[in-house]
């Protein structure tokens, strides 16, 4: 399954905005910061996962879903919510705690949740893959249209939650799709230290599902194998299990020195960075330079948009604090 | 016995959950109850009897023993529009599955700026008093009345039973209905007589948040739920034949807690007993003490006291469990001593 021209770019054009939000993000951040690096202070506190590098996996799968179907993000989950299309100024408002963000200030970073394109987070390793069958059966249930997607890491392949999600989309035929963001590293304990497989795809077999291995971060590669997989959750023929290989460019979290890196890892993952590489490949596809940049050049404006939006919104009054924990 | 007029039906409180399910089941095509052994087999504890032979399978769901899994499921549908009751079987099982509950099902309308609601039921057993031993006999009331985000009830008789069960799953939030396997009304486990009572056929909901005096007194308040109400209702009995004068408020809700009902009732009666089958510390038992000395503590004649289980994991033996257990003789040398 290929994409289409407009697919390409649509592709490319939200791993630009996702890449420059987080290039503005991770500026701001350490406003308030220096000298010493406190992650309490400035107007971005608390923890920050970037998911720079990442982006190839958000888009190939979310191109293929529309507003009503469902996905379930990580603690590193920009670029989902941003390829998901998740409203970006109240995405940016949230993680700088303003009133007009997605929950006011109450959720954060971690925990970005836009009902309008039914986007859900959860900061727990692995938890996103239960509510996603849940979505699923719901649809199921409803005999609505819809499939649901369960973002995670490869290190929360070996979580139970993950291997009890599995079970029961493998059982109960749901129509979701696992896609594992294998950029090699739980923090700081490699892959290869933390689980017994080499490859987690080769799991799907327990539970009676296809497995798919993606190597090389590739946007197309991941755009054809994820259409084939949600293609089949639409049809109901039940779920699909889908790792691929891609590239962490930042620490586990703003402040990380990384030193548990090998030497030359962070420079070999830079020179795959995938956005020149889907930039060049586009060219030999035949798109114009000029409209790439043209294309870049919105995708910046939106971002600076939505930070500036952030930057200028009021706090919420402190007693807010108190509000939404019941509906 | 004595005959019961023929337009009064007594029901176990599990024949009235599974009344209160089946109504709403019948009412909203988005509710559905899944867990361990709640479709054939009618629910461990009878619950979900005669769900699956009038629903079916889609509805009346088995789920594999994957706690995790299936209450993090719940959460995800009931966020995309369906009202899911699930079943955690013995709450003592939470230890496997506490991040669906706490971190998800009972955060997410938060993380949400109100703006996403979570519309289900958890519904779980508590209790001991039979010798199942420590990981399956505890209450754990206050852990979960502790963590913000979800509603907690426990009904202490089937009237109730059916009531909150309707209003817990017409409720927009979460919650978790804890039903002590004491007052279940089982073929296989002995049943606190008082506890299955007359129950109307016809729809209606018992409000979540309001606790009922269900025995007028002056002289002391007892207060509890659950097997906790009849153990207190046992030992206004006995204090009644010494002229003492018990006031008994079954909470009935523990989130949100009607403070205000035990207020009034300790405002009036000057003194104050807590009956809890939780533990001792850090609980129910504490919280409802708190309440009341926060509001006025020139309103108590005497220091309060708690019957609570002492903190120690539940023993098997049987001699061992009842020395734990609060029970109304308990309660009457509480009083004594005040």
């Amino acid at each position: 399954m290929q994409p289409t021209k407009e697919q390409s770019l649509w592709m490319y054009e939200n791993m630009v905005v996702s890449r420059r939000f987080e290039e503005a993000i991770e500026k701001i951040y350490l406003e308030g910061k220096t000298p010493a690096f406190n992650m309490a202070n400035g107007p971005i506190p608390g923890e920050m996962h970037l998911s720079n590098g990442q982006e190839p996996v958000a888009v190939g799968v979310c191109a293929h879903l529309d507003a009503d179907d469902i996905v379930t993000a990580t603690h590193r989950p920009h670029h989902q919510a941003i390829a998901k299309g998740v409203d970006l100024k109240k995405m940016a408002a949230e993680i700088f705690g303003k009133s007009t963000g997605l929950s006011g200030g109450r959720g954060g970073h971690m925990h970005l949740f836009d009902p309008a394109v039914n986007f859900a987070c959860s900061g727990i390793i692995g938890e996103s893959c239960g509510p996603a069958c849940g979505a699923a059966l719901s649809r199921k249930m409803q005999n609505k249209p819809g499939v649901a997607v369960a973002f995670l890491g490869e290190g929360a392949a070996n979580q139970g939650a993950f291997h009890e999600a599995l079970n029961l989309a493998g059982s109960w035929t749901l129509p979701v799709v696992f896609v594992i963001e294998d950029n090699s590293w739980g923090i700081s304990v490699p892959k290869s230290e933390s689980t017994a497989v080499a490859r987690n795809d080769v799991r799907a077999a327990g539970y009676c599902m296809p497995g798919h291995y993606i190597p090389g971060n590739d946007p197309h590669a991941i755009f054809d194998i994820a259409g084939q997989a949600i293609a089949r959750a639409r049809e109901g023929n039940g779920p699909t299990l889908i790792e691929v290989e891609t590239y962490r460019l930042a620490g586990h979290f703003m402040g990380d020195a990384e030193q548990y890196r090998p030497e030359g890892e962070k420079d070999a993952l830079f020179a795959k960075d995938p956005i020149p590489r889907m930039r060049e490949r586009l060219v030999a596809d035949g798109h114009a330079a000029k409209d790439l940049d043209a294309l870049e050049d919105r995708a910046e404006a939106r971002v600076a948009e939505a930070i500036a939006y952030a930057r200028n919104s009021e706090y919420a009054p402190d007693s807010d604090a108190l509000t939404a924990v019941y509906v | 016995m004595l005959d019961q007029p023929t337009n009064e039906r007594r029901l176990t409180i599990a024949r009235a959950m599974a009344e209160a399910m089946q109504q709403e089941m019948s009412r909203d095509p988005t509710v559905f109850v899944m867990g361990e052994d709640i479709a054939g087999f009618g629910g461990i504890f009878g619950n979900t009897r005669g769900l699956f032979e009038e629903f079916g399978k889609e509805r009346v769901r088995d789920t594999p023993i994957s706690e995790t899994g299936f209450i993090s499921a719940a959460v995800g549908a009931a966020m995309d529009g369906m009202r899911p009751v699930v079943e955690l079987m013995f709450v003592d099982f939470f230890g496997v599955c506490f991040d669906a509950i706490y971190n998800q099902m009972a955060k997410n309308t938060y993380f949400a700026g109100g703006n996403a609601s979570v519309p289900m039921v958890l519904m779980t057993s508590t209790g001991g008093g039979y010798s199942d031993a420590g990981q399956h006999s505890q209450c754990l009331y206050g852990t979960f009345a502790h963590l913000p985000g979800m509603k907690v009830v426990s009904p202490s008789n089937a009237y109730d039973a059916k009531g909150l069960m309707t209003a817990a799953i017409r409720d927009d939030n979460p919650v978790v209905y804890m039903f002590h396997k004491g007052l279940q009304g089982m073929g296989w486990l002995g049943t606190e007589a008082g506890a299955t009572v007359n129950t109307p056929e016809e729809d209606y909901t018992v409000e979540i948040g309001k606790a009922k005096v269900v025995r007028a007194g002056t002289d002391v308040t007892l207060v509890g739920l659950a097997m906790g109400v009849h153990n207190a209702l046992k030992a206004a009995d006995k204090l009644a034949e010494d002229g003492v004068s018990a006031e008994v408020v079954d909470l009935v809700s523990l989130v949100p807690l009607d403070r205000e009902t035990v207020i009034n009732s300790v405002a009036k009666t000057g003194r104050l007993i807590v009956v809890d089958e939780d533990y001792h510390s850090y609980g129910v038992s504490g919280e409802i003490i708190a309440t009341v000395t926060e509001h006025d503590i020139s309103k108590l004649k005497a220091s309060p006291a708690r019957i609570t289980f002492p903190d120690v994991p539940i023993p098997y033996a049987k001699h061992m469990e009842q020395f734990c257990l609060p029970n109304p003789d308990k309660i009457v040398a509480a009083y004594r001593k005040m």
